[in-house]
């Protein structure tokens, strides 16, 4: 696998202005996404995840968001500075997403047809001049590819026509219609039963193989990500507090969250359901100082609560945001609080 | 049967959604529950498993009385539920309590915690102090006394669902029906609500009816478990022999497609059923076995008959031709390479 960088985020930093204070959501995040791999992202509810891919597309709704510092480079090119023009041919043909909720993503009041036809028009300049019969035809390209039956049909269906995995599919379908080199999934199918989800998953993976795309795929089960991704980064309260190969990530995961989080989803191996992790995520109008995970962390020092951990390398490939992993803090520190 | 506190037969609920036609007008129905049995020893777990709209919810809402069944019935302790027309007798009601999937809006907002458990208890135990009551249920699901003068706004999701079960718990029930308690959680919440659940249940001697999709969850928790899909029960199990010896096609596909953390429970997964096709509306459940559009192991008879349920080992039962008389030959899907290419 090549280790070119298409996708690279360094230091950003979000906030949200809300009655009654600004909430700073994204603290400093780092995250890398190379040609042709599959990254996944996990963390729980309200950790950042869509926040931090809306910055990519640069669909935050501001106000109230603001990006407070920070860059997103996408094959070199900073994202957050490009004009409109520029930005437009990044996320067509660049960047697509399938967003969260495929209910949402799609309009009611629209035929499917009506939905897919302009996203095939924008997707090449070729494509612009063809005429509304030749772009029909295109479009029942990617409803086949996603193994719609009758799609000629379903291009005059209203969504509400389609079951809740259809609905998956066409908006896979149609993220991947324009061959985008970067594709973001944020969390496909967990809406759904497992048996549709695992298939809308196969399928996702055998269509981004097929078209070497680079894939970023959200979601807060764990498993999801395991089976499909080459390398993880595990997310909490607006920072990346780990990032491994997805193989390593499973075998010894290091930060004092990710073993929580683990320990915490009942196996199919049975053994009981642990009790979780004490506390809650933390506010963001008034993150904790220091390490954001201190107050539920259960081996947290007394450094942990002044000084923010920096997201650097235990191992080669392996790195973590946690000061248990920092040779420059003195080990009796260490030894004190985890007896 | 003496030690079964629940004993559910042949319930069916039909709902009428709307009319065909205009001259000769047939009702469409939507056959949420199509003729389910199974009953609840007493101090268990008895596990529900199904697809969203398979009828889970619908069957948790007949075994609190909030729905009629449309025939079938369910007996409590050999008591029939349903005997006494429209509204349930309050002995009854205070019997069977119940936890909601949504901990938000199961919770009146405009109600201090207090409020909230106080009514139960008005309605189920009018003569004791009330206060002393609310303490004792904060103090039984270890939450702080002063939470009595909370609103649901200000706790977190775990906390609100911890609140409902204290509000099933007032009414001293037998039976608690729990609807995805823990789905709308974190899995890091989900933890402290399960294993209160837990302790709860040695404590007081309550049965669960416990309703869920996570089947990794369902492992960890039920004594028995029962998979249901388009409104129909397709096989009962203890829990340790359900996960070690699935039998019904549409429970091995269930489980080869749970994601999993470890190569130990990648093993456990049947690997050679993959799930494929779409779930048939509820409206238009396919003639026969409403499963064989989407079965590997389809056979003829499967088009046409549907199968009854038959005993293949002590207390495993399964709705499935593969397993009726005479024995069918040996089960073997239609290569995987023509599974595969149907996805
Ligand atoms: N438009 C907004 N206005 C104010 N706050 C917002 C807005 N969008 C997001 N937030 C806040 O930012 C935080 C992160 O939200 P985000 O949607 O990125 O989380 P997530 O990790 O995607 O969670 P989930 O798993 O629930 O999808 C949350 O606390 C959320 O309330
Ligand atoms: N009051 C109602 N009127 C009409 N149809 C209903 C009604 N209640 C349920 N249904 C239908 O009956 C079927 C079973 O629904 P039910 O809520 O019992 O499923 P479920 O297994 O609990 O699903 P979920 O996992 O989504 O909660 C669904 O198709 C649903 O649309
Ligand atoms: S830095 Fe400290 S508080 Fe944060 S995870 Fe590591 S040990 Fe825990
Ligand atoms: S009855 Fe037939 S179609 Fe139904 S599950 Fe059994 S083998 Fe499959
Ligand atoms: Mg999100
Ligand atoms: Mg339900």
């Amino acid at each position: 696998m090549s280790v070119t960088p298409l996708l690279e985020i360094k230091n950003l930093h979000v906030e949200f202005k809300v009655y009654g204070g600004v909430l700073k959501v994204l603290d400093g995040v780092d995250f890398r996404v190379n040609v042709g791999e599959k990254v996944g992202l996990v963390g729980e509810t309200g950790c950042g995840k869509t926040t931090t891919m809306k910055a990519i597309l640069r669909i935050l709704p501001v106000p109230p968001a603001r990006i407070t510092g920070g860059e997103v480079l996408f094959k070199g090119r900073d994202i957050l500075k490009m004009k409109e023009r520029e930005l437009r041919e990044t996320r067509g043909r660049g960047i697509s997403m399938i967003f969260q909720d495929p209910t949402a993503a799609l309009n009611p009041v629209f035929t499917i047809g009506a939905q897919l036809e302009p996203v095939i028009r924008h997707a090449s300049p070729e494509n612009r001049r063809l005429s509304k019969k030749e772009l029909r035809k295109l479009a029942v390209i990617p409803l086949k590819e996603v193994a719609l039956a009758d799609p000629e049909r379903l291009l005059d269906a209203y969504p509400i026509q389609l079951s809740g995995g259809m609905r998956q599919r066409v908006c896979i379908g149609m993220a991947l219609a324009t061959n985008p080199e970067l594709l973001i999934a944020d969390e496909p199918g967990t809406s759904l039963d497992v048996t549709i989800q695992d298939q809308v998953l196969r399928l996702l993976q055998r269509l981004v193989e097929q078209r070497h795309s680079s894939v970023i795929l959200i979601s807060h089960t764990l498993g999801i990500v395991r089976q499909m991704c080459d390398r993880v980064y595990v997310m909490y309260a607006g920072n990346m507090v780990e990032e491994a190969p997805t193989r390593k990530l499973f075998a010894n995961p290091l930060h004092p969250y990710t073993r929580g989080l683990m320990a915490a989803v009942p196996r199919l191996s049975g053994g009981g359901v642990a009790m979780g992790i004490p506390g809650r995520i933390p506010s963001y109008l008034h993150p904790p100082s220091g390490c954001r995970f201190h107050p539920r962390c259960p081996q947290a020092m007394e450094i942990c609560k002044h000084e923010k951990p920096a997201f650097q390398q235990a191992e080669d490939d392996h790195r973590v945001a946690c000061f248990l992993y920092d040779p420059a803090v003195a080990e009796p520190q260490k030894e004190a609080t985890t007896a | 049967m003496s030690n079964d506190i629940l004993t559910v037969e042949n319930l069916k609920k039909h709902f009428v959604i709307g009319y065909t036609g205009l001259i000769h007008r047939e009702p469409i129905t939507v056959k949420a529950v199509d003729g389910v049995s199974f009953s609840i020893r007493e101090g268990e777990t008895f596990g529900l498993v199904g697809e969203s709209g398979s009828g889970k919810s619908t069957v948790a809402y007949i075994t609190v009385g909030m729905y009629r069944p449309t025939s079938g019935t369910i007996y409590l302790r050999g008591e029939d539920l349903f005997a006494q027309g429209d509204e349930r007798p309050l002995r009854f009601k205070k019997e069977i309590q119940i936890v909601y999937q949504d901990p938000g809006s199961s919770l009146n907002p405009r109600r201090t915690i207090k409020d909230i458990l106080d009514l139960p208890l008005r309605i189920h135990q009018p003569h004791k102090n009330r206060t002393l009551e609310i303490l004792r249920l904060l103090n039984e699901v270890e939450l702080p006394p002063d939470y009595m003068h909370k609103y649901p706004r200000q706790l977190s999701g775990g906390e609100k669902q911890i609140i409902a079960i204290a509000r099933a718990l007032a009414s001293d029930p037998s039976l608690i029906v729990l609807d995805e308690p823990t789905s709308a959680l974190d899995v890091s919440v989900q933890g402290k609500v399960i294993n209160l659940l837990i302790r709860l249940q040695q404590e007081l001697n309550l049965s669960y009816l416990f309703i869920t999709h996570d089947l990794s969850l369902m492992r960890n928790v039920a004594t028995r478990v029962a998979i249901m899909y388009l409104g129909k029960i397709c096989e009962v199990a203890d829990a340790a022999e359900f996960f070690q010896n699935p039998q019904h096609p549409y429970t091995q596909m269930l489980l080869s497609s749970i994601p999993v953390l470890s190569e130990e429970e990648e093993k456990l997964k049947p690997s050679k059923i993959h799930s494929i096709g779409e779930i048939p509306s509820p409206v238009n459940v396919p003639p026969g076995c409403s499963f064989h559009q989407r079965c590997p192991y389809v056979m003829d008879v499967c088009k046409v008959v549907d199968p009854v349920m038959v005993e293949t080992g002590p207390g495993h039962t399964v709705r499935c031709h593969l397993f009726e008389q005479p024995p069918a030959p040996a089960a073997v899907p239609e290569t995987s390479s023509t599974v595969e290419a149907a996805t």
